[in-house]
């Protein structure tokens, strides 16, 4: 590396060799964070590292990565798929897992060598940290000075049902807000309810308003008649109800008739948590991206500094190839495209926009194209953006081609794929627009709302599934959650799938809750 | 920063979970559990091991996509040949592009591997069979005796003299009459020898050799070691169960065996051998076939090689006797027989199989179980008597007689858990009493 300039290796190793013990780690972290803060300009939440071992490691894995969470058989299922996998030799651990809380825990596995766990503690306690800290849908979305507190009352609440109500009863209760739980987030921020004192300055505002435009003459206009009045009194019903609403969860939170309050309080845990976890599939790809390139600079200026020995710059650079290796889409290794991969390259190749841009690059990115300091562009980048809006920005006509990205059209009612774009002049902005929307969790996630419900008559749920594409839902699994969700509304349930050009019912399920399921009367 | 070392931190965190997924998952267990024991060699039935449960049972649904229909983007990397507006033959399979995009939820519709420690496989194997309270009530214990020490007693061979307690009541007897002690005889003589020879001292000299005289009259009359005082180690016999078992497998393979017969007089076989593992410490398998003559071979032979032949089962019987003489003695063995046939006898042989029986097998065997294989959709028009085969007929009379003996019929896999455990579930004093 030649982006920092000489440095001089005037530092003596942190460490030797393979082995480490808790002083290595200390001094390593104290190391990183001198680059990180200092030199990178990075702004992190405190570090807790933990060391763990497999096991805790195999734990960590079924309970989503959180420390602390409550029971429920399907982690157990998770843990028991992940420890024969494992077992087997099929699967690897993951080196690191860190959690978006203040302070920002990162566990690293005990077999780690020492360079492994200057890496690690690079990406995760510094990269992902980071990110953690300054992205703005985690700013918005998640509170990590609470979530471990939050978790302590999920587990504790949950354990206190499961004694008071029956593990069963807590056990289908779960099973069912689990099912939902992709439809248990808002992706809008709400309106904030305005409270008493705000509610009287707009009273007053209105009043004002009214006043300077009163006309008399508008009295005189004739009124437009009944019909209207009924459809106005169907849509205030609508939206005393918050429809339609799409984080589902939440409706049957507020509105479901017939639970108890303490189910309520349960699925707001699950809908809670769903929601926590929200923003880290919006920002997968420049998440790893940023983790990567974080630890890929401080690990060269570590070595630049004399501070790691040739022998474990080696060892790092053959794992960090590891990650960052994309095969092609022929290749029997290929399995999508590795975000690692793409958010590393994305990253870099900032940089060298910044630092060497070619005429197409100031014709394309003519704000960053020259910048004289890259660090600064890419901390603006990993505060502001998500990854659709990243790939729409920042993906180049440059990595394209190094890619070789190119876009197939799969049209169920044609014969054959059709390729509609490749890294060509005319391909660049379809490429980026369609991969922009494979990281849209808006597309990826099939877009069902709840759109009415009569509460006076015979309180049939009914949602749409607005079938983008005319992709239908998985029927089988379709049907499942659809009883789950009856069962929790209590009455019947109704989804239409409606294709959105047309608006045209492509396909109907509906269920029926089972008596004494969830509501102990039955129905 | 802080450093936490969570490694000491207790394990099996996720136990809780565990157990409540394996209660979810019971049903699907246990019936996997049943299956893989079927696939399973006899001796390995009640090993720890994995068993694959069907995704759907303990499957997680949500709303997502199917897989097919519709129109799909695929973004792919590594393009080499491509270009715009060509077009690619949809490849089998779905996806396209060779880009498997996979389920959106990541599950695989694969069956679930779940491994399964050896005490949940034989818990939930024996969970139908409610095996250990049969091995409480039904097996009676065998005759083999141990010997164990049971305190002292006045008479027994020299070989079990208790030498300390012997001494100590032979001690506490010459204490108890006042014999002499060694030393105070030989202070009377020192006495004696020091008293000088001369006139003055010579009563005193009478007085004390008296003494010594009556002392020593007393050491002879009281003897150091009186037969009141032996002991002997007292040892007492203990029934106990022979710790080993032999199970011998006899099945006939002759032509009219199908495969469904001898699929259920394995799982047959396979439960016996179970039920003897938790009841035995050692458990010997002996698998002899037979059609018109019988041979002892391996498992593997014994229910996949196909033989043909008539039928004489005497021979099948003649060949176990010759087993338990060569190496399974009955004073050391527990002898177990269960024998699968489809109930075809050569009509002469009838007679020799029973007196084989009554005075060669059921006099050494624990239990002796006969299992008559139908096929599986065995029915018959209202009105129409089944005649009861050849063997069941010969069999019935020797049950009748009261043998350690027991059988049934049977045509269905279903019916093979209910036989097993009517088999043994009866008292051995009553088998005989029973039929079918």
């Amino acid at each position: 590396m030649n982006d920092f300039g000489g440095g001089i290796r005037a530092e003596r190793p942190l460490f030797e060799g393979a082995d480490w013990e808790f002083g290595t780690i200390q001094r390593v972290h104290d190391a990183i964070e001198k680059i990180a803060v200092g030199e990178l300009g990075l702004d992190v939440y405190p570090n807790q590292i933990e060391i763990i071992g497999t096991e805790q490691m195999l734990d960590a894995y079924s309970s989503i990565g959180m420390p602390l969470f409550y029971k429920h058989w399907s982690f157990g299922k998770h843990f028991a798929r992940n420890e024969a996998m494992y077992r087997a030799g099929m699967q690897g651990l993951a080196y690191e897992i860190v959690i978006n809380s203040n302070p920002c825990i990162s566990y690293i596995m005990e077999e780690n060598t020492a360079t492994m766990q200057t890496l690690v503690i690079a990406h995760a306690a510094f990269g992902h940290n980071h990110f953690f800290k300054n992205n703005y849908v985690f700013k918005q979305w998640t509170d990590a000075d609470g979530i471990l507190d939050y978790l302590e009352f999920a587990r504790g609440y949950i354990a206190h049902c499961e004694e008071r109500y029956g593990e069963a009863q807590v056990e289908r209760l779960l099973d069912a807000a689990h099912a939902l739980m992709s439809h248990g987030v808002h992706r809008y921020p709400r309106r904030r309810v305005a409270d008493l004192r705000s509610e009287e300055q707009r009273a007053k505002e209105r009043r004002v308003h009214d006043e300077q435009v009163f006309n008399d003459l508008w009295r005189t206009v004739p009124s437009k008649g009944a019909e209207k009045e009924d459809k106005s009194l169907d849509e205030r019903r609508r939206a005393l109800l918050q429809l339609p609403q799409e984080n589902v969860l939440y409706f049957l939170e507020k509105t479901a008739p017939r639970l108890q309050p303490w189910q309520r309080e349960i699925l707001r845990i699950v809908r809670m948590i769903a929601q926590y976890f929200y923003p880290q599939s919006q920002t997968k790809l420049m998440n790893e991206g940023c983790a990567t390139y974080t630890h890929y600079r401080i690990m060269n200026r570590l070595h630049e500094k004399g501070q790691l020995t040739d022998g474990n710059m080696v060892e790092f650079l053959r794992s960090h190839t590891n990650v960052v290796f994309q095969p092609d889409f022929d290749d029997p290794r290929y399995s999508g495209i590795n975000p690692y991969a793409l958010g590393y390259a994305m990253m870099r190749d900032i940089e060298r926009i910044c630092t060497e841009p070619t005429a197409e690059d100031q014709n394309w990115f003519p704000d960053i194209a020259g910048a004289a300091d890259p660090m600064a562009v890419l901390r603006e980048v990993w505060a502001n953006y998500r990854d659709e809006s990243f790939i729409l920005q920042y993906l180049s006509p440059r990595l394209i081609r190094e890619f070789g990205l190119f876009h197939v059209l799969d049209d169920a009612n044609e014969p054959n794929l059709s390729v509609e774009a490749i890294h060509d002049e005319r391909g660049y902005r379809k490429i980026q627009r369609a991969l922009a929307r494979q990281y849209d969790i808006a597309w990826s996630l099939p877009d069902i709302q709840v759109v009415d419900v009569n509460l006076a008559g015979d309180r049939r749920l009914i949602l749409h599934h607005r079938a983008l594409n005319r992709v239908l839902l998985e029927e089988r699994d379709a049907r499942f959650v659809l009883q789950h969700l009856a069962d929790l509304w209590g009455y019947d349930v109704l989804m239409k799938e409606i294709d959105p050009g047309t608006d045209s019912v492509l396909k109907e399920h509906a269920a029926t809750p089972r008596g004494g399921i969830l509501q102990p009367d039955g129905s | 920063m802080h450093i936490v070392d969570r490694r000491l931190n207790p394990s099996g965190k996720n136990l809780a979970n565990r157990q409540r997924f394996m209660r979810r998952a019971k049903s699907l267990i246990r019936k996997a559990v049943h299956e893989s024991s079927a696939s399973r060699s006899i001796k390995d039935a009640d090993q720890a091991g994995e068993v694959a449960l069907p995704a759907q049972g303990v499957h997680e649904p949500s709303f997502h996509r199917s897989a097919s229909g519709g129109m799909r983007d695929h973004l792919l990397p590594g393009n080499k040949q491509y270009i715009e507006g060509d077009t690619i033959p949809r490849p089998q399979g779905g996806a396209g592009g060779g880009g498997s995009e996979g389920s959106p939820d990541g599950d695989g519709q694969d069956d679930f591997r779940f491994a399964l420690s050896r005490d949940e496989f034989v818990d939930l194997f024996l969970e139908d069979l409610e095996l250990p309270d049969l091995a409480k009530r039904r097996v009676v214990d065998t005759e083999s005796v141990s010997w164990h020490r049971a305190g002292y007693s006045i008479t027994g061979s020299p070989a079990n003299l208790a030498l300390l307690r012997t001494v100590r009541n032979s001690l506490s007897r010459r204490i108890a009459l006042k014999r002499p002690k060694p030393d105070e005889l030989q202070r009377l003589r020192d006495e004696i020898a020091a008293l000088s020879p001369d006139g003055e001292d010579l009563a005193r000299r009478a007085e004390l050799e008296e003494e010594l005289e009556r002392k020593l009259r007393r050491t002879g009359l009281i003897p150091y070691i009186d037969p009141l005082d032996v002991r002997y180690r007292k040892f007492e016999p203990q029934p106990k169960p022979v710790a080993q078992a032999v199970m011998f497998c006899l099945m006939d393979v002759s032509g009219s065996m199908t495969e469904h017969m001898k699929d259920l007089a394995k799982r047959f076989y396979v439960l016996l051998y179970i039920f003897l593992k938790r009841r035995y410490k050692h458990v010997d398998v002996v698998f002899i076939r037979h059609t018109h003559q019988a041979q002892e071979v391996d498992e593997d032979t014994f229910f996949h090689s196909p033989e043909t032949g008539g039928t004489v089962v005497s021979t099948a019987l003649e060949e176990m006797q010759r087993v338990i003489d060569e190496r399974y003695s009955p004073d050391s063995w527990n002898i177990y027989a269960a024998q699968a046939s489809d109930g075809d006898n050569t009509a002469s042989d009838n007679d020799k199989t029973a007196s084989l029986l009554v005075n060669g097998i059921l006099p050494v065997c624990q239990y002796y179980a006969y299992l008559e294989v139908g096929r599986d959709s065995e029915h018959f028009p209202p009105g129409f008597i089944r005649r009861d085969s050849d063997l069941w007929q010969t069999y019935t009379a020797i049950c009748k007689t009261g043998a350690p003996m027991a059988m049934r019929k049977v045509g269905h896999r279903r019916d093979i858990y209910p036989v097993f455990r009517e088999l043994f579930a009866k008292k051995q004093a009553t088998t005989g009493a029973e039929t079918a």
